[in-house]
């Protein structure tokens, strides 16, 4: 009897925590959005944040590009070629990549390179009370600290997708048509024929906007809310990237179910 | 209430403060004057910095009035209150630089935010708050290359650099040698004195710091135990005060932080 009585309690205590957490995120979010107008004001304060978190994540998403590109030519070819349409892997690299994993495999890169660094950054802000000094010198830290880096992520995202795509497109064509001998006009002109602008490219930058914002949001506050000490800080660092990774994957199944249901 | 122009710049009135479960300050009476500068002491953990955020409107107390510059701090708006702390300084117990700029935009930071003006300026004002706490040669160096002492000294400068009509120290001596400890005991009077600014001071320095305060309050278990000048208070009789001056570790001070008889818990739980 006990027993019971303590699991209960004891669920009861993690949904009531759980339930105050997302209180606390939901206002926090808005105290975000409330002060937003005044960090991006100060323009070179979000450029900043869209260096250290978009600049510095070029190198991991070029080379990843080029390689997801380079696989989807090697395996794409290897499964078209037995219906004999080789010629249409243009198309199969580049709707793959502008639809799908353009966006999810660099929110992901996305989340792992710069979303953790956000957090460790905030949190080690909080542990070592410079956020607290900052209140104190009457500067507001979710305008001054947590804002830009927001905002900086929300900013990034998308032309990061893009590259990525860009780079994967790039990696297919160098394995489809340079190494396998893909006739290099069919994979172009394919590709532009299929490939619609509003319904692919479009959607493919709703999409990583979208994860783009959840990564950024899910980095500050895990930052923002972390337990002040080096042990707090490493674990919300954990939790970023574990909670972004599912974010971004239950996001694009929603997302997909929205804008590619039945058509084409 | 005090009005804005009012002797007394800080007053606390049974100020009463609890983390969760656990009760910090037990009804706190306590008068900052205009132009003085003030001494807090107690053992460690009996609650200053606690005091300090309370004045500073960074905790809410949980009973009492707490007053500064004629502003009860419970009833601001979070605007107005940022009003009020750009009229403050305070120096963190741990310094609390920001460790992603140098020492320069460091004490630059309350300028820039704060203020609009042109670079050169900026750039003269820091270079003389640095100069007053004798680091102006580190102004190029980051948090991590200084050492614990010159840190403090760099968030004092940080802490004074809006001129503030209130300066509080969260024991600005730890962490400082005897010689650079005069120096600063004496730029935190002269500052005090050249700003007509007010000053907050928590140390456990007794002996520097009745040499520079106006007036010292001791805390002990969440109450003030003792108050006066520094000669009331060399000449006092108090236990307390007694052993604070004498270093005693016996005496009304716990250097104990509470917890059940040490010999029981020794022994194993089955031989109490
Ligand atoms: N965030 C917190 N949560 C819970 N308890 C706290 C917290 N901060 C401080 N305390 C407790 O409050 C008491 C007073 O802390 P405070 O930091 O004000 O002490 P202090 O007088 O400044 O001590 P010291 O001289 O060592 O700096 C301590 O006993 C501490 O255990
Ligand atoms: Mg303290």
């Amino acid at each position: 009897m006990n027993g019971l009585l303590s699991v209960v309690r004891r669920l009861g205590r993690a949904v009531i925590d759980g339930v105050w957490r997302l209180g606390f995120a939901t206002r926090f979010f808005g105290l975000l959005l409330l002060y937003s107008g005044q960090s991006l004001r100060r323009v070179h304060l979000t450029i900043r944040e869209v260096y250290f978190s978009g600049v510095l994540s070029l190198l991991i998403i070029i080379v990843s590009g080029l390689f997801v590109g380079m696989v989807l030519g090697l395996q794409g070819y290897e499964t078209l070629q037995r219906f004999g349409s080789g010629d249409a892997l243009g198309v199969l690299v580049a709707l793959s990549l502008t639809r799908e994993l353009g966006p999810v495999v660099a929110a992901l890169l996305f989340a792992s390179r710069a979303g953790s660094a956000v957090t460790a950054e905030i949190g080690l802000m909080k542990a070592t009370e410079q956020l607290k000094a900052m209140d104190m010198m009457a500067v507001n830290p979710i305008a001054r600290v947590v804002a830009p880096r927001f905002w900086g992520g929300v900013i990034s995202m998308p032309l990061l997708a893009a590259l990525f795509s860009a780079m994967g497109v790039f990696g297919g064509w160098l394995i489809g048509v340079v190494l396998i001998g893909v006739d290099e006009g069919a994979f172009w002109s394919q590709m532009q024929a299929a490939v619609d602008f509003r319904f692919d490219v479009v959607n493919g930058v709703i999409k990583s906007v979208v994860f783009g914002a959840a990564v950024a949001l899910i980095a500050v506050f895990e930052g923002y809310d972390c337990t002040p000490t080096a042990e707090g800080v490493s674990r919300a660092i954990t939790r970023t990237v574990v909670s972004s990774a599912l974010a971004i994957l239950a996001l694009d199944f929603v997302l997909t179910s929205f804008m590619f249901r039945g058509q084409s | 209430m005090s009005s804005e122009s009012s002797a007394t710049l800080v007053q606390l009135q049974d100020v009463r403060f609890a983390y969760g479960e656990r009760v910090i300050l037990r009804g706190i009476d306590l008068d900052i004057p205009r132009g003085k500068v003030v001494a807090i002491m107690g053992g460690s953990g009996c609650g200053k910095t606690t005091l300090l955020r309370l004045i500073g409107g960074q905790l809410r107390a949980s009973g009492g009035i707490v007053n500064v510059a004629g502003q009860n701090l419970a009833r601001l708006s979070t605007r107005e209150l940022y009003a009020l702390r750009r009229r403050m300084g305070m120096l963190f117990q741990f310094g609390a630089l920001f460790t992603d700029m140098s020492v320069f935009d460091n004490v630059a930071f309350p300028l820039r935010e704060h203020t609009d003006l042109p670079p050169e300026l900026i750039r003269d004002l820091v270079l003389m708050k640095l100069n007053a706490v004798g680091l102006r040669g580190a102004a190029t160096l980051k948090p991590a290359e200084l050492s614990g002492g010159m840190a403090r000294r760099v968030a004092l400068a940080r802490a004074i650099a809006l001129d503030p009509m209130l300066i509080m120290y969260d024991e600005p001596f730890a962490g400082l040698d005897p010689i650079s400890l005069g120096v600063i005991g004496q730029l935190i009077r002269r500052l005090n004195d050249a700003l007509g600014a007010s000053t907050i001071m928590v140390t456990h320095d007794i002996l520097e710091s009745l040499q520079i305060v106006d007036y010292v309050y001791f805390i002990s278990e969440g109450r003030i135990v003792a108050h006066g000048t520094p000669d009331e208070i060399r000449a006092s009789a108090d236990p307390f005060v007694q052993q604070f001056i004498h270093a005693e570790a016996d005496g009304p001070v716990p250097f104990h932080y509470p917890a059940e008889p040490f010999a029981p818990s020794l022994l194993g739980p089955g031989a109490a």
